[in-house]
């Protein structure tokens, strides 16, 4: 049977798996103790379970234990590295680079940084979505103390390359910051391997709760500091006080558990529904994907379907799917992705895109529907757009003095 | 944001899309907008013998309240004569269709078409344009 509404926006964020929920249960009633009360077995029991919750975080990522910092979320993790890390190696500069399709929490942490006195470089990616190797090596300076790079992005699921990229920092001797919000439970991340010395990732892009996240520092080669944003009782080693959301980390916990046993049999399934849906859709005519193909998220897919406008095209089926748009109209702004602009997509196109991000939970049925309602509602919308119309009879579009408005 | 059952309703069922035959001396023609911005209108009208819109017809690239915008104006614009037509207000467009306000630049769309259509209208037949105020939008 087929159920709807049909998600396919997991990257906005996803449903908890059942099993998360079951494990949190219990710490919100019975074992409701905080973590820091270490006088009676109430404060054990929870500590015991942040404990359990911190080694299945850590093995997730190839990290130990007690390099795992609890936080409220990737975004509060993002302000927790860039910032703690601008503050704690002034002395040794005041320089970062990142680049300009990074999520708006490194983003505008990043202009924050830019007005305490921090100088930031914002490196540009290719039409694919990734920077260029050469130019964050052009972009070092002596005053250098953080390249923050994203793992995968959010909109065209592209990955970069952190090895490269930390092989570089590692010999100028910069510490490497990755939001990893995308890619954490869902492709494998080993801060070892990748060479990540700080890494923000949050439980519910991976089936856990909302509400907690958390910020890998590495502890050994080298000794990673950050200053703490929020001062209080000093809890995760100093780095960011507050009581610890026990539920949410022990979901966060059995989450990581979870994609770290489930996670290659996941891909297989997830990535045939994602190539079965983007085939399908690209029989559409002029219709393209966004972002680099052959470097990219298993699960997700993101295409502009030329000469019709994403909200209106959402409009056609979003009462049974749920997908998002990097057009304009879909947020307040009236300004369409600034990551589809960075890739020096018009604005025609941006405004003309849609994300679709499966899911653990999709299905085969759902994606079916899906190809049927999209492949409809474009041919529907292009039969009532100028645009189309003129595309079909050959007039230059850009011979035509359009009113900007 | 939700969407009012109007905008739907005319989401789901425009009238009067199509295209009448921009060549012909008694059809104005209005294209607004631009695709840059993510909405683009072209609103056609058809004026008998005397002076009654008697057809009309639109193509709209744009979200669900620029659709329906441009689909209420086409009918709202059978039947009035060309005085008429341009006295529509976008603020008429916008409480019939209860737009919210962050969609109003889809109602000024609408007119902007609209007068552009009666202006092109009025060209074609050696009659002097009307002159409008510059809506300010976006």
């Amino acid at each position: 049977m087929l159920k709807f509404p049909i998600y396919l926006d997991h990257n906005a964020t996803t449903p908890c798996d059942p099993r998360v929920v079951e494990a949190m249960i219990p710490y919100f009633t019975n074992s409701f103790g905080n973590a820091a009360s270490r006088n009676h077995p109430f404060g054990w029991q929870a500590e015991e379970a942040v404990d359990n919750a911190r080694e299945q975080v850590a093995k997730l990522i190839g990290a130990d234990p007690k390099e795992i910092i609890f936080t409220s979320g990737a975004t509060e993790a993002d302000n927790l590295a860039i910032k703690g890390v601008f503050e704690m190696y002034a002395s040794k500069g005041n320089h970062i680079i990142t680049c300009n399709i990074e999520h708006k929490a490194v983003l505008d942490t990043c202009k924050h940084i830019e007005k305490e006195g921090g100088e930031v470089t914002y490196l540009k990616v290719n039409p694919d979505g990734l920077i260029d190797m050469k130019e964050l090596e052009a972009a070092i300076k002596p005053t250098t103390i953080l390249i923050a790079i994203m793992y995968a992005n959010n909109e065209i699921g592209t990955v970069m390359p952190m090895k490269e990229i930390s092989e570089l920092a590692k010999k100028k001797g910069i510490l490497v910051f990755s939001d990893a919000t995308q890619a954490v439970g869902k492709i494998p991340v080993d801060v070892t391997k990748d060479g990540i010395d700080l890494m923000a990732f949050t439980a519910h892009k991976m089936y856990g709760p909302k509400g907690v996240g958390a910020l890998y520092v590495r502890r050994k080669n080298p000794r990673v500091k950050v200053t703490a944003q929020m001062d209080g009782g000093g809890h995760e080693r100093g780095m960011r006080s507050g009581t610890l959301n026990v539920p949410g980390i022990v979901g966060f916990g059995k989450a990581c558990e979870i994609c770290m046993n489930e996670m290659e049999e996941e891909t297989k399934r997830v990535s045939a529904l994602r190539d079965k849906l983007e085939t399908a859709l690209m029989k559409t005519e002029e219709a393209y994907i966004n972002g680099s193909k052959q470097y990219r998220l298993p699960h997700v897919t993101n295409i502009s379907f030329k000469y019709v406008e994403g909200e209106g095209l959402l409009m056609g089926f979003n009462k049974d799917i749920a997908v998002s748009s990097g057009s304009a109209c879909t947020s307040a702004s009236l300004e369409p992705s600034y990551v589809l602009k960075a890739l020096g997509l018009g604005d025609d196109l941006a405004h003309s895109s849609l994300r679709f991000g499966l899911g653990r939970f999709t299905t085969e049925d759902q994606i079916d529907y899906t190809i049927e309602a999209v492949t409809k509602t474009v041919n529907k919308l292009r039969d009532m757009s100028p645009l189309w119309e003129m595309y079909k009879e050959g007039v230059d579009m850009n011979s035509i003095e359009w009113a900007h408005h | 944001m939700a969407y009012s059952d109007k905008v739907i309703d005319h989401y789901q069922n425009p009238k009067n899309v199509g295209t009448l035959d921009k060549n012909k001396s008694n059809v104005g023609t209005g294209l607004v907008g631009a695709p840059e911005c993510g909405d683009v209108m072209r609103l056609q009208i058809e004026v008998d013998d005397n002076g009654l819109i008697k057809d009309a017809k639109f193509k709209t690239f744009g979200c669900g309240s620029a659709i329906a915008s441009s689909s209420l104006a086409t009918e709202w614009l059978k039947g009035k004569t060309v005085d008429e037509a341009i006295k529509i207000d976008n603020m008429e467009i916008v409480e019939e269709l209860h737009l919210p306000p962050v969609k109003i630049h889809c109602s000024v769309l609408a007119e902007d078409a609209i007068k552009a259509a009666v202006n092109d209208y009025r060209k074609k037949n050696g009659l002097p344009e009307f002159k409008f105020e510059e809506s300010v939008v976006h």
